[in-house]
């Protein structure tokens, strides 16, 4: 909210500087996000009065002004419309410092000549002043000013840019601000006299009011004003809200809006004559009902939004926007004035609705006090008489179906102590609280004070609230720093977290880089991994397993993301254009699934994936591309280095090669995968090379880390080594071998040495070697002693396999 | 007898001296001083010998032994101190012939994404503070995410706070399921979970419906903290944050504590810290405020409390959130949050 100091000056004495100003309203709750200094250039600029206006000797549509500057007259070259002899402007000599209203940049401005005439200086338009973005004719200022005063004298000021927070609906007026002001500064307000006379007759005459939907409308201000004259509204008050941001339109809709900055009230005018019966019904609208508002769309409203209407139809939408219906215009001659109070989370919900956003229903959501609308009407009403120059009904329509006495709220000395950690007098209390308008009598007990909140601060509810008051005007500096001094909880670990950091470290030693990715997930990205989709275009990747969003911004937000290997991959298929050597990618994260009748299910998946050379290369030659026994190798490290003794079996992941992958098993449970990118979906992604993927379940995993571990003692006895040369079906695999091996007693450890097939052994068969160690805990083993298990080995293998060994 | 033994020591001491590999001095010792070495054939010759002779010969051997092991025991470290020569030469079999400024085989090298390392870094210093970590469901009911936060239905504070919703069924309490919009929706759950004394971080991702740009992002990293116990007051907050930013930036840099609303917080906390460049005086980086908005904080709100079943009589608490994106963007001066869910690696490998 741009918020004028020359406006707020108008209401509280202001000695400190506007940084001050700005520093304390911040450090209070208001956050001042920034000063504009309006004039803050104008040093050399000052009021002028043209003395002559002649014809530029050679161009048409150039003037020569000659201005008198208080110190002597400079003739300058003009080419604005509005220049009079006698009209008081803003006289920039050669050398001031203004917006140049081309570029919209400051310049310095130079001695020019034009046509062969030369200007010293400038009457300045509001653009180039930096005012406004009027670059028209040059700016008129007003008869009373004096000539030869600074500009900045009259029309320089401070614009401070606030953020003013939900809570504060008061601070989304100047009177507010200009209340913290007073507050933080030791000062009071002095509010505008809203005294105007009113003719013989009552308005209840000519208007009535019922409210049919109380819970919506807790009360209905209004006036009449007759014999209104249209026309614009004072410059003073086109100034204050251009400071604001708003447009001028006419002196009664100026008003309605000044009078809203000012108070904080939302107001609206209707031309009388069209409020049939003068008559004003405040109920919900009727399902479907249309209005077509102050900006000319048709709005069809729903039952529970609340509509201002006389007997026939509905003029405006209850604080979020008139209706065109009952628009003041230029012909309107009475006018029947409204001040009302509306529920908020109703107003909220119109105006999101309809997606009308105002500065109106912005004000009425954050919930205004009814007491409001009383003196911001009597506000508006004087000065529309003043301006449009009509005369007042007397007397105001009030109906307040939802009066409330306020709720004193009570605060004790160790209330706030209990709170803030360091205690105030209830003096310093009492004091602070009645600098900010509350009225305070002494509670039950010496240490209390029981505070009525005034009317505007409809945030203060509790105690706390009152704790905060305090402390933020006597400011959060005086509260002091200290260490939590309780024992620590107890903990209470989620093991899960520690369990990825663990993951991580091996990972990143593995050589691989973290990434984070969004968890969206739409038909085409799914599609991309499943080849068999990817060839018929038409079909759809059915939705029973996937969870939508309602809301998506884009499509590929369609889905939450049922796996992280599509983010992994296009993460690879990104990179891969800027970087020459080998990428080891692999996210941590979790999908999501639908659960019924319970949240999504959220499954804390890693997914790896690696491509391209082994090791960049290098002076020392070329590495090697990557294979799929990397990918199995690092898994493998992987789960050594967690403790889980895993297995491998023959895959069958759609996305994944056909031959080229393997399912991780431990205790029958499956772990992941580990494969080659399918080659349609390497495709799909545009991946140039084979790309390797493994992709594990946490909740699988993490189990299997949380045994206990017990320390084996190490043998002080010998190992010995023994190969075994076995040739088995070449259908038969090394984990079903290596299985029966490891289960014979003595069995330490067996490493697979070669795999061969080809010449040496017969067709349809392979060669598996092994080096077997065995090892007792007690004792040295004896040649004899491995030679039987050895053949146990041998006979078990070649019962349950057919394997022989290799001769 | 005699001769045989002097001829072979002779024999002995000639081989040693020319030999010049490690492997032959073995060979040598087994054939010289080993178990079954002609040495020994000849002490276990003397058993027929006369006794006289035999202690002679006998004598003689063992003398001839030790010397020969003398002679070994010299020559073995000689041949070692003349390996250990060697190995400090330039070694021209050596690839970079000399020039070890060549660079070294290359490994791969792996990282964790910045905002990993933000968000260890930054648990590390609340863990060691004694806030226990929990994560909570990214998918959440509105309840948690905003009821149970003091923010209810058609509040402007849910305005700031767009969301996406997730096409689920609600729950049978009427509840429905959002992308969880800030990690404070852990803290009502920890509340409502938990018994006093409490003390947790909350951290993971959360997510806005708006359009990104370089300072917003539909997804993004949160952390929050909630403690909550008897006696909890608002300078211990002070002092937590504090101590948190003298740790994360440092013990120079100035912190300041302002006044702001949030919902689910009375009173307000918002924790800034000095700009680095201008140091409070105003800068281009700072956008001439002179602090960086770090954090917002507060007393958690007494009805957040007993929305939690946690007595607010009896307890007191306090509660703080923050964007983790902030920092590494301060620290490393990076300028778009877009960045850090790009997964570029040329912007990644660069921590
Ligand atoms: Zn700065």
């Amino acid at each position: 909210m741009k918020v004028s100091l020359n406006w707020i000056k108008q209401y509280v004495n202001v000695s400190l500087s506007p940084k001050e100003v700005a520093d304390r309203l911040t450090m209070a709750g208001s956050e001042v996000k920034g000063l504009q200094v309006i004039g803050e250039s104008w040093e050399s600029i000052v009021v002028g009065r043209i003395t002559a206006v002649n014809p530029h000797p050679n161009a048409d549509r150039l003037t020569l002004v000659t201005i008198d500057h208080g110190s002597g007259e400079e003739t300058v070259i003009c080419g604005a419309p509005n220049v009079a002899v006698g009209a008081k402007v803003a006289f920039a000599p050669v050398g001031a410092r203004l917006i140049d209203p081309h570029t919209g940049e400051p310049a310095k401005l130079k001695r020019a000549k034009i046509r062969g005439v030369v200007s010293s200086g400038m009457a300045c338009s509001e653009k180039e002043l930096g005012i406004s973005e009027e670059h028209e004719g040059i700016l008129i200022l007003p008869e009373e000013v004096e000539v030869g005063r600074p500009l900045a004298d009259y029309l320089g000021d401070v614009i401070l840019n606030m953020d003013v927070t939900p809570n504060r609906p008061d601070c989304l007026a100047i009177v507010g601000i200009a209340r913290e002001v007073a507050a933080l500064t030791g000062q009071s307000v002095h509010l505008p006299d809203a005294g105007y006379k009113e003719t013989d007759t009552p308005v209840e005459s000519k208007v009535s009011v019922e409210i049919m939907a109380p819970d919506l409308c807790p009360r209905y201000c209004a006036s009449l004003i007759t014999g209104v004259k249209p026309g614009e509204s004072p410059r003073w008050m086109q100034e204050r809200l251009i400071s604001y941001g708003m447009r001028p339109i006419s002196n009664i809709v100026d008003v309605t809006n000044f009078v809203m900055l000012e108070y904080g009230q939302p107001l609206h005018a209707f031309d009388y004559e069209e409020i049939t019966g003068g008559k004003i019904i405040v109920r919900r609208a009727g399902e479907g009902e249309v209005i077509v508002s102050l900006d000319g769309e048709e709005r069809t409203l729903s039952g529970d939004m609340l509509v201002i209407a006389d007997q026939e139809r509905a003029v405006a939408v209850a604080g979020v926007m008139g209706g065109a219906n009952s628009e003041v215009s230029q012909f309107t001659t009475t006018i029947l004035l409204e001040a009302a109070s509306f529920n908020p989370r109703s107003i909220h919900y119109t105006g999101r609705t309809l997606g009308m956003p105002s500065e109106a229903c912005m004000r009425f959501e954050r919930g205004i006090s009814p007491e409001l609308a009383m003196p911001a009407l009597k506000r508006a009403t004087q000065l529309i008489a003043e301006l449009g120059g009509g005369q007042v009904a007397s007397g105001v329509v009030d109906v307040y179906p939802g009066k409330a006495e306020p709720e004193p709220v009570v605060v004790s000395t160790d209330g706030v102590k209990r709170v803030l950690g360091v205690g105030f007098s209830r003096k310093q209390i009492e004091e602070t609280l009645i600098s900010l308008g509350f009225e305070c009598r002494p509670g039950t007990s010496e240490s209390e004070v029981v505070a009525v909140a005034p009317y505007w601060r409809s945030d203060i509810r509790l105690p706390v609230d009152l704790v905060e008051e305090v402390a933020r005007i006597i400011g959060y500096d005086e509260i002091p720093t200290t260490m939590l001094n309780e024992p620590i909880p107890p903990h209470n670990p989620e093991p899960v977290i520690m369990f990825k950091r663990r993951l991580s470290r091996h990972l990143v030693g593995y050589g691989f880089q973290e990434i984070v990715s969004h968890p969206w997930a739409s038909q085409e990205s799914l599609r991309k991994l499943l080849p068999q989709l990817a060839l018929r275009a038409q079909s759809q990747i059915p939705e029973s397993d996937l969870l939508r969003l309602v809301n998506p911004m884009t499509i590929d937000q369609t889905y939450l993301r049922p796996n992280l290997r599509g983010n992994v991959v296009a993460a690879l298929a990104a990179n891969r254009g800027n970087i020459e050597d080998g990428i080891r990618l692999y996210e941590l994260g979790r999908v999501f699934r639908p659960r019924p009748n319970d949240l999504p299910e959220e499954t804390e998946m890693l997914c790896g994936v690696l491509s391209g050379p082994r090791y960049a290369s290098s002076w020392l030659g070329d590495a090697e591309p990557i294979d799929f026994f990397d990918a199995k190798g690092i898994v493998e490290g992987l789960l050594a280095q967690l403790g889980i003794a895993a297995s491998f079996e023959a895959g069958t992941d759609e996305s994944l090669h056909p031959t080229n992958q393997t399912t991780i098993i431990s205790n029958d449970t499956r772990l992941g995968v580990i494969g080659q990118l399918h080659p349609a979906v390497q495709d799909a992604f545009e991946v140039p090379e084979p790309a390797f993927l493994f992709e594990v379940s946490l909740p699988a995993l993490l189990p299997l880390t949380l045994a206990g571990k017990m320390f084996e003692p190490i043998s002080r006895f010998p190992a010995v080594v023994r190969d075994m040369a076995l040739v088995v079906d070449a259908a038969t695999t090394h984990q079903k071998v290596v299985d029966i091996i490891d289960d014979f007693p003595l069995v330490e450890e067996v490493a697979l040495f070669d795999v061969y097939s080809g010449e040496q052994v017969p067709s349809g068969k392979k060669s598996l070697a092994y080096r077997i160690s065995y090892r007792s805990p007690d004792h040295t083993l004896t040649d004899d002693e491995v030679s039987k298990v050895q053949q146990s080995i041998l006979n078990k293998l070649s019962g349950e396999l057919g394997a022989v060994l290799r001769g | 007898m005699q001769e045989q033994l002097e001829q072979l020591a002779e024999n002995a001491r000639r081989e040693l001296e020319a030999i010049d590999s490690a492997t032959d001095m073995e060979s040598w010792r087994v054939r010289y001083l080993g178990r079954k070495s002609d040495l020994t054939g000849i002490l276990r010759g003397l058993a027929g010998l006369p006794m006289e002779e035999r202690k002679a010969i006998g004598a003689r051997a063992n003398e001839i032994k030790s010397v020969l092991g003398e002679h070994f025991a010299r020559k073995t470290e000689a041949l070692k101190q003349e390996a250990s020569r060697a190995s400090l030469r330039v070694d021209d079999t050596l690839l970079a012939r000399g020039d070890v400024t060549l660079p070294g085989r290359p490994v791969p090298t792996g990282r964790l994404h910045p905002l990993t390392q933000t968000l260890n870094e930054v648990c590390d210093i609340f863990v060691a503070m004694g806030f226990d970590m929990v994560e909570g469901p990214e998918a959440e009911w509105d309840y948690y995410n905003f009821e149970a936060l003091n923010i209810p239905a058609e509040h402007p504070s849910r305005d700031d706070m767009s969301t996406f919703w997730v096409d689920s069924p609600a729950s049978d309490r009427g509840w429905k399921p959002l992308l969880r919009t800030h990690t404070t929706s852990v803290s009502a759950r920890i509340a409502e979970e938990m018994e006093p004394p409490i003390r947790t971080i909350q951290m993971g991702k959360v997510y806005r419906y708006e359009a990104s740009d370089a300072t917003h992002g539909t997804m993004f990293y949160q952390l929050d903290g909630l403690a909550v116990d008897r006696g909890i007051t608002m300078a211990d907050l002070k002092g937590t944050l504090y101590e948190f930013s003298r740790r994360y930036f440092g013990e120079d840099r100035r912190v300041r504590f302002r006044c702001d609303f949030f919902p689910f917080v009375e009173p307000g906390v918002e924790m800034a810290i000095e700009c680095a460049v201008c140091h409070g005086k105003g800068c281009r980086f700072c956008r001439n405020e002179g602090w960086l908005e770090i954090l917002g904080a507060g007393m958690t709100h007494p009805r957040v409390l007993e929305r939690g079943s946690i007595d607010p009589d009896v307890y007191t608490s306090f509660a703080f959130g923050m964007g983790l994106e902030r920092l590494p963007m301060l620290r490393y001066g990076i300028d778009d949050i877009r960045l850090f869910y790009n997964n570029d690696l040329r912007f990644l490998r660069q921590f």
